[in-house]
């Protein structure tokens, strides 16, 4: 067991999480974090896809990493994600109906983070593993975290909701008679890059030497 | 055999049987020069396995891989695809259902409710289907929809009252529409909206409408979702251009129908549905 958590591994699972966090650090994932922010609900599903994707390409990546001809790698680690996708969403489809219609619009956008291609290439292709599995899991938990941040933001001054749960007091508003109004900019996509430029400023700020 | 070395300073390549101390061409000390080893021994040296980047493993490599994985792909498309199937039929059911105010039931119920609510199907010009649904002794039609949003495709179920001038329920589904923005329409509170609502205006055509959030005025408009204004320009579409396709069908009215009469009808249909909703 000592040898599974190693510090070695601990560090694998742990800096994608913050100081060497996807989206913050190496802002890779960036397109899919502002399509899927407008509420939290999408954004923690979009983050727990993205974990267990990644997680499981890397360990079959790693697997194979000696087999594959370096000339094709890139196909080669796409087609493994792109049939892991596919395979997982029928699954779904066939046995959790629901949990497939809320995943299919994700579908394609899972299979195009570049953050699952970045930790193929980066890590699964050089690991055993073991550690790409948990460099796997580190790396979606430190995105779907970054997500949920900018979902938090843009879901409460978008819509005065979290998790569709009305949260700002509905007196407060214009038309109850009140002073407050949703910020309809929160909504738009560009809003969560300027959330998310905010977060990479904070983040750089509290870690300097990084 | 001579061997290949490489000085770093000055960059020239030359051959010699062994280390030399300088290097020939700019004197520099023997630290700083390197040998050369041709790729091809690399190769050699290096794996002493199967070439790995050799053109015929690569090719068979990836012909191996396409093979297996469209098999893979192929056998769990297959042997899940009645069970999907299923689904999706038992889906659409619930969608109708939901488009006639009836929510909440799953698996079984929903096959049960819907044999119970829905009587007959009719085809009316063009081969479009409608269904005729009982409700409480009351007769519903639902018109099933379709149309385009901003990524794809959108769906939908409306039901009309029995004298067809007024929105009974509507559902929505959406194949792509961006999460959290467009894909709201298959939100229960966008498409109670429609509740209620008479279709035509004062001259009898079929006008009812999705505008921008915020811009509805008249009885026959309803608010759009903010941050997705082309999904619900599709919907608008979808919703009118939809009922207008089965014109010939709804604009038999029963004889005698005023259209003074019709915002008070309005308001009556919008308790009945409280009244389903609560039940």
């Amino acid at each position: 067991m000592s040898k599974l958590f190693s510090d070695e591994n601990k560090a694998a699972f742990s800096n994608p999480i913050n100081l060497n966090n996807p989206v913050t650090v190496q802002v890779l994932g960036i397109c899919s974090a502002l399509a899927v922010t407008s509420q939290l609900a999408p954004a923690v599903v979009m983050g727990l896809s993205v974990t267990v994707i990644t997680a499981f390409s890397n360990v079959i990546i790693s697997l194979l990493r000696k087999t594959i001809p370096n000339r094709i790698r890139i196909i080669v680690q796409l087609v493994v994600v792109a049939a892991l996708v596919t395979i997982v969403s029928q699954i779904l489809k066939a046995f959790v109906y629901d949990v497939s219609v809320q995943l299919s619009v994700y579908v394609g956008l899972i299979i195009t983070n570049c953050i699952l291609m970045g930790r193929l290439e980066a890590f699964a292709m050089q690991n055993s593993p073991w550690p790409s599995f948990l460099d796997g899991v580190g790396n979606g938990l430190g995105y779907a975290l970054i997500l949920v941040i900018v979902g938090f933001f843009r879901e409460l001054f978008g819509f005065g909701t979290l998790f569709g749960f009305q949260v700002i007091p509905s007196s407060w508003y214009v038309e109850n008679g009140g002073w407050y109004m949703n910020n309809g900019m929160m909504v738009m996509p560009a809003m969560s890059l300027i959330i998310v430029g905010c977060v990479i400023w904070a983040h750089r700020s509290i870690n300097k030497e990084a | 055999m001579a061997r290949k070395f490489k000085c770093k300073i000055c960059g020239q390549t030359f051959e010699a049987d062994s280390m030399p101390d300088k290097c020939p061409i700019c004197f520099a000390d023997s630290s700083n020069i390197e040998e050369v080893v041709d790729s091809a021994d690399a190769g050699k040296v290096a794996k002493k396995g199967i070439d790995t980047n050799g053109n015929a493993y690569t090719i068979v490599y990836a012909a191996v891989m396409v093979i297996v994985v469209a098999f893979l792909l192929a056998f769990v498309s297959s042997s899940l695809k009645p069970i999907q199937d299923a689904n999706v039929l038992r889906d659409n059911k619930n969608q109708i259902l939901t488009s006639l105010n009836i929510e909440g039931l799953a698996g079984e119920d929903i096959d049960n409710r819907y044999n119970e609510v829905i009587t007959d199907t009719l085809e009316v010009a063009g081969g479009k289907p409608v269904l005729v649904a009982s409700l409480d002794g009351a007769t519903k039609y639902v018109f099933p929809v379709a149309g385009r949003g901003l990524w794809g495709g959108l769906a939908g179920y409306i039901s009309l009252d029995e004298d067809k001038t007024h929105v009974f329920g509507t559902y929505f589904s959406h194949e792509s529409e961006t999460a959290g923005l467009g894909a709201r329409i298959n939100e229960r509170w966008f498409q109670q909206q429609f509740c209620g609502r008479p279709i035509f205006d004062n001259e009898g055509n079929i006008v009812l409408t999705v505008t921008k959030a915020g811009d509805a005025k008249a009885e026959t408009e309803v608010n759009g979702i903010t941050g997705a204004t082309l999904t619900s320009k599709g919907v608008a579409a979808m919703v009118n251009g939809g009922l207008n396709e089965y014109k010939d069908f709804i604009a038999v009215m029963p004889c005698g129908m005023s259209e003074s009469q019709a915002p008070e009808e309005g308001q009556e249909e919008e308790s009945d549905t409280t009244n389903v909703e609560l039940n």
